[in-house]
C-alpha cells in the first residue's frame, strides 16, 4: 500500500487526504497513518513544487559541477560531500561511479554568483583535485514532467 | 437501373443512437465521457520501434499471417498470462484489430440457419457480423441484478438444436462487468455438453481491477478445442489507431480464418507489428501504470455515484461503468439528450449496446482525473434536478 501511496504523491502530494483514499481504496485513518509514519521514518522527506522558472521574471542559473576529490581515511567521500552540500546555493549533490566522483547541482541568481562559488568555494576545498562545470541552457523535462506541454484531446467525441 | 444494394447489409438496423451521435459530436465545447479507447498515448518504446521499423525500411507486407516473431511472442504471452498454449504457426492470426477477428471467425464458422448466442449489453459489431455471415444472431438480455454476468440458466434456455456460436464479451464493453473463474466453469460445462463452440472476445482482458485477474473461458477442461480467443493491442497498451489484434485457436478453424484474412485484408500493417512486438516484450510495466490509473478513476467514480445516489453496480473490467437511470422515467437516450443539452456532458445511452441496455448509461474513465471530476460535478447538479422537478 506503501508504494500505492508513494507513486501518487510524487507526481501529485497537494491531492486531499479523502480524496487519495478513496482514489486507492483506503480509509481516511489508515492513508494519514501510513503518511505520518513515512514522514517520521523518513521515506517521505519533503513535499516540493516544480516550478518552470523560465515562466516567471526572476533571473535563474542552474549549473551541473563534475567534482573529482581524494576520498578520506576512514570517511570515504562522505565528509567532502558534506562540506559541499551544506552550502546552501547547492540543490544536489550525487556520488558518482565513472569518471569523476561527485555531482553537484547548483541553482545561483546569476553566472557571477555560481563562478565565484567554483572558483572560490568549490575548488579550493583541500581534497578537491578538479572541476568541470555545465550550465544548463534549456530544460525539456524536470521531475518525470515535460515542461512546454499542453495536452490535447485528439479522439474523437464519442465511440463504441 | 437496378437496385445496386445488397437487401441482406440494408436490412441491417443502422444504430438507433445514430441522431445523438451526431448532434454531440458538433458540440465542440462539450465535455465527452463518451470514448471507448484509451486517453493514454501508446508508450513512447512501442512507437520508437514502430518509427524504427519505417526508418529500417520496413514497409512490405509480412506473411499472411503476422510475422512469426510477433505470433510467438503473442503465445509467449497467452502462456503466462492465461495459461494458455496455442502454436505460433498454425493456430495464431494477427488481425487488423480485434474487430476482424470477430468478422472472420464468425464468417468461418457459421452456414446459413446456424444460431449465434450474442449476450447484450455488448459491443454493437456482434449481431451485424453474425448476420453478415450468413448466421441467425439470439440475443441473450444480461441483467443488472447478475452484475451482467451471463447466467448459466440464460444460457440453457437460449441453446436450441441450431446454436452452433457463443459470444463471451468479457470483461464488457459497455458495462465492465466481467465473469469470474466460478461463473465461467458452470458456462464452459454446458458449452461442452451443448457441443457450442465459444468465440471469446478478451480485448479487455489486462484491464480487471480488484483481486482476480481475467480468466480465459479457453482454459477449462474440454474449451480449448471449441474457443476462438480475441485479443488485441488497442485497450492494453493504448493502440487504438494502430489497427492490431489477433485471434488464436484450433488449427482447423484458424486455417479457414487465415484464408478470409488472406483475400480481404492480406496482412495486419506491417509498422504496427513490429511494434506491437516491442509491446508484448516490455510493456508490461505500462499496461501496470494504466491500469491503476483506470482503477483509481474507477473508484472515483463509484464514489461520486454513491454521494450523488446514482445506482450502479460496481464494475471490475474495462474503463466504463454502467449506473442506471431509470429513476427519472426517462429512455436512456432521451437522459443523455438532456445531459448534453442541460450541462454539455456527453455519454452513450445504453440502448446503443442492444435493447437490454435501455435504461443505463455508459460512462467511460477513460479520461483524466481532472477532467472526471469536472464532469462529476455536472452530472450531480443534473440529477439534482430532475429530482427537484418531480
Amino acid at each position: 500500500m506503501r508504494e500505492k501511496i508513494l507513486t501518487f504523491i510524487e507526481k501529485n502530494s497537494r491531492v486531499e487526504l479523502k480524496e487519495l483514499a478513496v482514489l486507492l481504496g483506503m480509509s481516511e485513518v489508515d492513508v494519514a497513518n501510513e503518511l505520518e509514519a513515512m514522514e517520521n521514518e523518513g521515506i517521505i522527506c519533503g513535499y516540493h513544487t516544480l516550478i518552470d522558472w523560465d515562466k516567471v521574471t526572476t533571473e535563474r542559473i542552474n549549473a551541473v559541477i563534475e567534482v573529482r576529490v581524494t576520498p578520506q581515511r576512514g570517511r570515504g567521500f562522505d565528509s567532502i560531500a558534506e562540506r559541499i552540500y551544506k552550502y546552501p546555493e547547492v540543490e544536489s549533490v550525487y556520488l558518482m561511479s565513472g569518471g569523476y566522483d561527485l555531482l553537484v547541482m547548483l541553482e545561483g541568481k546569476t553566472l557571477r554568483e555560481v563562478s565565484t562559488f567554483v572558483s572560490e568555494k568549490l575548488s579550493t576545498q583541500e581534497s578537491v583535485l578538479s572541476t568541470a562545470t555545465h550550465f544548463i541552457l534549456k530544460k525539456y523535462k524536470d521531475h518525470g514532467t515535460i515542461l512546454h506541454q499542453e495536452y490535447k484531446d485528439e479522439r474523437e467525441i464519442l465511440s463504441l | 437501373m437496378r437496385n445496386p444494394l445488397s437487401q441482406t447489409i440494408v436490412n441491417i438496423k443502422p444504430s438507433g443512437i445514430r441522431r445523438f451521435f451526431d448532434i454531440a459530436a458538433e458540440r465542440k465545447d462539450t465535455i465527452s465521457l463518451g470514448v471507448g479507447e484509451p486517453d493514454f498515448d501508446t508508450p513512447w518504446h512501442v512507437r520508437d520501434e514502430g518509427i524504427y521499423s519505417l526508418e529500417k525500411g520496413r514497409t512490405f507486407y509480412t506473411s499472411n499471417a503476422g510475422l512469426k516473431e510477433l505470433r510467438e511472442e503473442i503465445c509467449r504471452y497467452l502462456s503466462r498470462r492465461m495459461g494458455l498454449s496455442y502454436d505460433p504457426v498454425s493456430e495464431t492470426l494477427v488481425t487488423v484489430g480485434g474487430s476482424e477477428a470477430i468478422d472472420i471467425a464468425l464468417r468461418a464458422m457459421t452456414d446459413p440457419g446456424d444460431e449465434v448466442l450474442i449476450p447484450q449489453p455488448s459491443y454493437v459489431s456482434y449481431e451485424p457480423c453474425a448476420i453478415l455471415a450468413g448466421a441467425k444472431p439470439v440475443i441473450i438480455e444480461l441483467k443488472n441484478e447478475n452484475e451482467f454476468r451471463l447466467m448459466p440458466e440464460q444460457l440453457l434456455e437460449a441453446v436450441t438444436d441450431k446454436t452452433k456460436i457463443l459470444i463471451m464479451p468479457y470483461p464488457n464493453n459497455p458495462t465492465g462487468a466481467i465473469m469470474g473463474k466460478e461463473d465461467l466453469e458452470k458456462i464452459a460445462k454446458i458449452c461442452v455438453e451443448k457441443d457450442l463452440f465459444v468465440i471469446s472476445d478478451e480485448i479487455y482482458a489486462e484491464l480487471t481491477f480488484g483481486e482476480n485477474r481475467h480468466v480465459s473461458i479457453a482454459s477449462f477442461p474440454g474449451m480449448r478445442e471449441r474457443t476462438i480467443v480475441i485479443n488485441g493491442f488497442s485497450k492494453a497498451y493504448a493502440m487504438t489507431g494502430w489497427r492490431l489484434g489477433y485471434a488464436c485457436g484450433p488449427q482447423e478453424i484458424l486455417k479457414q480464418m487465415t484464408k478470409i484474412h488472406q483475400f480481404a485484408i492480406m496482412c495486419a500493417p506491417t509498422t504496427s507489428q513490429y511494434a506491437a512486438v516491442e509491446a508484448l516484450k516490455n510493456g508490461d510495466g505500462d499496461v501496470e501504470m494504466m491500469r491503476e490509473s483506470y482503477n483509481q478513476r474507477r473508484n472515483f467514480l463509484m464514489e461520486a455515484f454513491q454521494e450523488m445516489g446514482l445506482s450502479c453496480f460496481e464494475p471490475f473490467g474495462a474503463f466504463y461503468v454502467f449506473p442506471c437511470i431509470k429513476e427519472f422515467g426517462m429512455t436512456s437516450e432521451a437522459f443523455a439528450f438532456a445531459l448534453l443539452d442541460a450541462k454539455k456532458l456527453a455519454v452513450v445511452p445504453g440502448s446503443a449496446f442492444g435493447e437490454s441496455g435501455e435504461g443505463f448509461v455508459r460512462i467511460s474513465y477513460a479520461y483524466s482525473l481532472k477532467k472526471l471530476k469536472t464532469a462529476m460535478a455536472r452530472l450531480a447538479e443534473f440529477v439534482q434536478e430532475l429530482r427537484d422537478q418531480k
